[in-house]
């Protein structure tokens, strides 16, 4: 009898539920209660989160497997995630032999994260989607994706001068408003490992919600005349222009900031396989298979990094605060270039085509159409929009660039 | 770091992002003018025959679409559509004319 009891006894102490509830003699009574609570009250933001995934559609792809990411990582004892070895891998004392034996599956996975692969893979299929046509047809385009980045600086610089952030940390929380989640976990897996899970879920949350964030900034900054205006037709771009554009840009953004080589060599990659019309297999495959598993891997293993202790903090509500203003500043500065070259133009180009500039491909663009055939039924704007669109992602990347090789020496 | 050294590196980043897509921006406007066709070409080439009579054109189309009734906005569906079904953008593509069947 004795024996059963022990082997029970045994059985019972290796459960989730006695793990959750270890009581540590030696801590303080609110420390016990903290390591306690923890756990459960991140399960309870995981289910949350795919609440909002799956009921509201909020990003479903990404924030579905980010947040059962963080439901797995908060078990106790799955063991899957171990944040220590993590730890001990940025302070040199940990190395990734030690990782491969001694971590979990998520840890496995996060080293694509760390090594920044995810991130650029699926930057290969984001290229392999895009169409830069409208971009090509309208070069000026790229002045709008440019001010759109305004937002980024304007969170870096609230972050320090606010919240007192450290210059790297700010960095990584001001590219939440470069609207581009690859780009921001690339990032913030560089400079910031810690605060990885609250900025992508920040990031990507902020992306669902655009057409939510944009609209009232956009009818507050543009008068009704100007969310009227029809823009003229694009002229037509060659097939030899598609195919000279992602060469010609990675080797002359590459001369000027090679730190952003790994996401527009692959983002231009992508987009050549879709172009040149000789690599429809491989346009395919990333576009669709491989795209699909780096985004179940990217998802899951950055989710895994919402562990309690570190997610449970007031910096993540000041994250999620900078990272809404970031996204303002960011429409702010697409609207406010756009109104110039409105006046600039004498009023050929129509200022909400500026707000698209924050990247967020197409949902941006979406919006820009939808406000502006709010103002006029007969205004088509969204080709327009898909121009600053998708220079809005080349100008993040740089940024993302610019903020690496100045923070992450 | 400070506030006025952080405002310093943030005016160094957007002048950097600005320069390295106005960059660009003139790199296209190059390529464009390289690829398209010289002025001389274009009148070396044979004159194409004169146009019947000027169409009336529909706003948001390549230029010489025609709708029979059909509004402009299920046009603009449709084209959508029919470029989605073909995995092919817009711009690759020519409409003729969309005629509503009844």
């Amino acid at each position: 009898m004795d024996k059963i009891l022990e082997i029970l006894g045994n059985l019972g102490s290796t459960t989730g539920i006695a793990q959750l509830f270890a009581w540590n003699s030696s801590a303080e009574l609110l420390d016990n209660l903290i390591a306690c609570l923890g756990p459960v009250v991140m399960i309870v933001i995981a289910c949350l989160l795919l609440f909002l995934g799956i009921k509201k559609q909020f990003e479903p792809l990404l924030l579905v497997g980010i947040a059962f990411g963080m439901l797995l990582s908060n078990l106790p004892g799955s063991g899957l995630y171990h944040p220590e070895l993590w730890d001990g891998y940025i302070a040199g004392t940990v190395d990734l032999t030690t990782i491969f034996h001694e971590g979990g599956l998520l840890d496995i996975l996060y080293i694509g994260v760390k090594a920044g692969i995810y991130p650029s893979l699926i930057f290969l299929g984001v290229g392999a989607m895009t169409d830069f046509a409208p971009l090509l047809a309208n070069p000026k385009s790229l002045l709008l994706g440019a001010a759109a980045q305004f937002g980024i600086f304007a969170a870096f610089l609230m972050a320090i001068g606010l919240f007192n952030f450290e210059p790297n940390v700010a960095a990584s929380i001001g590219i939440i408003g470069g609207a581009d989640g690859p780009t921001a976990i690339w990032l913030t897996s560089k400079l910031a490992p810690d605060y990885l899970a609250p900025i992508a879920i920040a990031a990507y949350s902020y992306m669902a919600l655009i057409p939510l964030i944009q609209p009232p900034v956009m009818r507050l900054l543009t008068t009704e005349e100007e969310r009227k205006i029809k823009m003229e037709q694009l002229r037509p771009v060659s097939k030899k222009q598609l195919i000279l554009f992602p060469i010609i840009v990675i080797i002359f953004v590459c001369l000027l900031l090679p730190s952003v080589a790994p996401l527009l060599g692959c983002l231009m990659l992508g987009n050549l396989f879709r172009v040149s019309g000789v690599t429809e297999r491989l346009s395919d495959t990333a576009q669709n298979a491989l795209m699909n598993i780096v985004t179940i891997f990217l998802a899951v293993s950055v989710g895994a990094t919402a562990v309690a202790e570190r997610f449970l903090t007031p910096q993540t509500i000041f994250i999620i605060v900078l990272g809404l203003i970031a996204f303002e500043f960011a429409t702010i500065g697409g609207l406010v270039l756009g109104k110039i070259m409105c006046k600039l133009s004498g009023g050929k180009i129509n200022p909400l085509i500026g707000s698209a500039g924050v990247s967020a491909v197409p949902m941006a663009a979406r919006v820009a159409q939808t406000e502006g055939a709010k103002a006029n039924p007969q205004n088509f704007l969204l080709m327009h929009a898909m121009g600053p669109n998708v220079a809005g992602v080349i100008g993040s990347a740089v940024a993302a660039g610019f903020m690496l090789a100045v923070f992450g020496g | 770091m400070t506030f006025a050294q952080a405002a310093i590196y943030s005016l160094v980043g957007i002048l950097v992002v600005f320069f390295a897509l106005m960059l660009l921006m003139g790199v296209i406007k190059v390529l464009i003018a390289a690829t398209d066709k010289t002025p001389e070409k274009a009148a070396a080439a044979p004159a194409a025959p004169a146009p019947e009579k000027p169409k009336a054109l529909a706003p948001g189309t390549a230029g010489d679409i025609k709708l029979y009734d059909t509004d402009l906005r299920d046009a603009a569906m449709i084209m959508a559509i029919v470029a989605d079904e073909l995995k092919k953008p817009l711009n690759e593509l020519r409409f003729i004319s969309i005629r509503e069947v009844k």
